[in-house]
């Protein structure tokens, strides 16, 4: 029985660095200690629904679910193809899209400078045809491209490893009782890769949402997202109350998405395909 | 003709992967400084690659902190899983939930909280709130990896140990710990990974004087194209492929069956949320 004492060094561990943390977040976002002592205050709360930061949350609200259905438009047929049986070399191909994920994030979002920039290669390459420039960095375009590039094989993976589980004679059954392809699809192979959908939604959506790499980079500072604000009132500004009621936001937007896209799902196999 | 169009399609998905990766392969070997005008091959980046100092220093930094950051989980973490599983059913799921909510939580608001910790405990910002910082996000993971593994053991083999006149610490050594092995080991390398790529929690709890290679990169690269960061992920990629291949063909020699995608799927999905 002295086995439970093991776990002793990670409670205490848990409690500074997990705990004290969301306490101190709880804590500057109601307090104000500007005037030297420290009073409570909602200010921080209501300087979120300031119509300049609800701009941005929208904008990054909407900005990550266009990049998440784009991701599951690309990427879910892709799953597909790789999980069919007759499909050769699909293990190659499988490494070839884990690949990049091993890469580091940070590399992965630069290599599309030199191909967005104005004198990029793409620019060039609109040159060469003929064609007029396009502006395709520092705008909302380069930044949802960003999160798709980053995100894609996170929506591909899920949806790829249930979609080799599901039983083919179930699928065989559907056809052998007159249903077509698409009914087979809509009715046999869509409800049953949803936990895997589930978790690649989840997969893209909440680093999407609360990303701030992506856009830094990709727009040249151009477009702030919640993660660029938070960024900024911890490392320029100092603004720890504001940063603080923004992460607290960003914490709930997070929770209470998630448990709206497990609705959609089985809880348990939703849950499980986190992790 | 389907074929061909689902070679096609895959086909695409591999090029919208890849073509940004080679480009910046291809450039690392420019010699001009232009990004996007092939001006002849040179090696210029990678000898100035070499002599960059918080290049060098990162590239010192990161893998010491990283194995500092995943041994430590992996011992904080594999007791705390042992400890775990003799609580009542209820603070064990207070654990548990506590336990997920670095990994579930964004990274920003992990960074931020922990920057606020060490200000509020006087930790100046450098080596020590860096790896305290990695210890903190990695151990949930060690926990998670191994706590499945606990509820496949068979404890009567440990108490039959005890029986048998073994200390506690020698048997669970030699009894418990051999059955949980796959899942320290998974744990373990989960954390090295994680804390080798990790950019957002050491931004926030890393002071300007010490980086990691994601710092480094992200400091260049906020202010626009740099032929070293191309450099640094040609590197970086040929590290990853040779591993990756590696890790594959054991995979294969291992267990002749198909499941290795699956198993690389699994691992995937278990390092990124």
């Amino acid at each position: 029985m002295s086995k439970r004492r093991f776990a002793f060094p990670y409670y205490i561990w848990m409690i500074i660095f997990i705990i004290v943390p969301l306490l101190l977040i709880i804590y500057y976002t109601f307090t104000d200690d500007s005037s030297g002592t420290v009073k409570l205050t909602f200010n921080n709360i209501k300087a979120i629904f300031d119509p300049l930061y609800l701009k941005v949350i929208w904008r990054s609200v909407y900005m990550s679910l266009i990049a998440t259905v784009v991701c599951l438009v690309l990427g879910y047929p892709a799953a597909m193809i790789l999980s069919n049986r007759d499909f050769s070399r699909k293990s190659t191909m499988l490494i070839l899209i884990v690949l990049p994920m091993w890469m580091n994030f940070l590399l992965r979002t630069y290599s599309w400078l030199s191909l967005l920039e104005n004198e990029g290669l793409i620019n060039q390459f609109l040159g060469w045809l003929g064609l007029p420039q396009a502006n395709l960095m520092y705008n909302n375009f380069a930044v949802i491209l960003g999160m798709v590039y980053n995100f894609l094989p996170f929506m591909i993976l899920p949806v790829y490893s249930v979609l080799v589980k599901i039983d083919k004679n179930v699928v065989e059954a559907a056809k052998d009782l007159g249903g077509n392809n698409l009914v087979v699809f809509r009715r046999i192979i869509l409800p049953l890769s949803t936990p895997g959908i589930i978790s690649g939604i989840t997969m893209t959506f909440m680093p999407a949402l609360s990303t701030f790499v992506i856009s830094r980079l990709l727009s040249g500072g151009k477009i702030s997202l919640i993660g660029n604000i938070i960024e900024q009132q911890f490392t320029v500004t100092g603004n720890w109350g504001f940063g603080s009621a923004l992460s607290l936001f960003l914490m709930i937007l997070i929770f209470v998405s998630m448990i709206f896209i497990n609705k959609y799902g089985d809880e348990s196999v939703g849950g499980g395909g986190l992790l | 003709m389907k074929n061909f169009f689902r070679k096609l399609y895959i086909g695409f998905i591999l090029l919208f992967l890849y073509a940004p990766i080679i480009v910046l392969i291809v450039f690392s070997f420019n010699s001009s400084k232009s990004r996007a005008v092939w001006q002849g091959f040179s090696l210029t980046w990678y000898e100035q690659l070499f002599t960059d100092s918080s290049i060098l220093s990162a590239l010192e930094t990161t893998p010491l902190i990283a194995l500092a950051a995943s041994v430590i989980s992996t011992v904080i973490g594999t007791f705390a899983a042992l400890g775990m599983v003799k609580l009542k059913k209820r603070s064990f799921e207070v654990v548990r939930t506590i336990t997920y909510i670095p990994v579930l939580n964004p990274d920003i608001v992990t960074g931020v909280a922990l920057m606020m910790l060490f200000a509020f405990m006087g930790i100046e910002l450098g080596y020590i709130s860096m790896l305290l910082a990695h210890i903190t996000f990695c151990t949930p993971y060690v926990v998670i990896s191994v706590l499945p593994k606990l509820y496949q053991t068979d404890i009567s083999v440990y108490e039959a140990a005890q029986d048998l006149g073994a200390k506690p610490f020698y048997a669970l050594r030699k009894t418990i710990i051999p059955q949980l092995m796959p899942g320290i080991i998974t744990g373990f390398l989960l954390s090295y990974t994680l804390s080798v790529d990790d950019f957002i929690i050491s931004y926030f709890t890393t002071g300007s004087n010490v980086q990691n290679l994601s710092m480094v990169v992200f400091s260049m690269a906020r202010k626009g194209i740099n032929p070293k960061i191309n450099a640094v992920s040609t590197l970086l990629f040929l590290v990853v492929m040779v591993l990756l291949i590696i890790v594959n063909k054991r995979q294969v020699k291992a267990k002749k069956h198909i499941s290795k995608p699956k198993e690389i799927s699994e691992n995937i999905e278990k390092e990124n949320i």
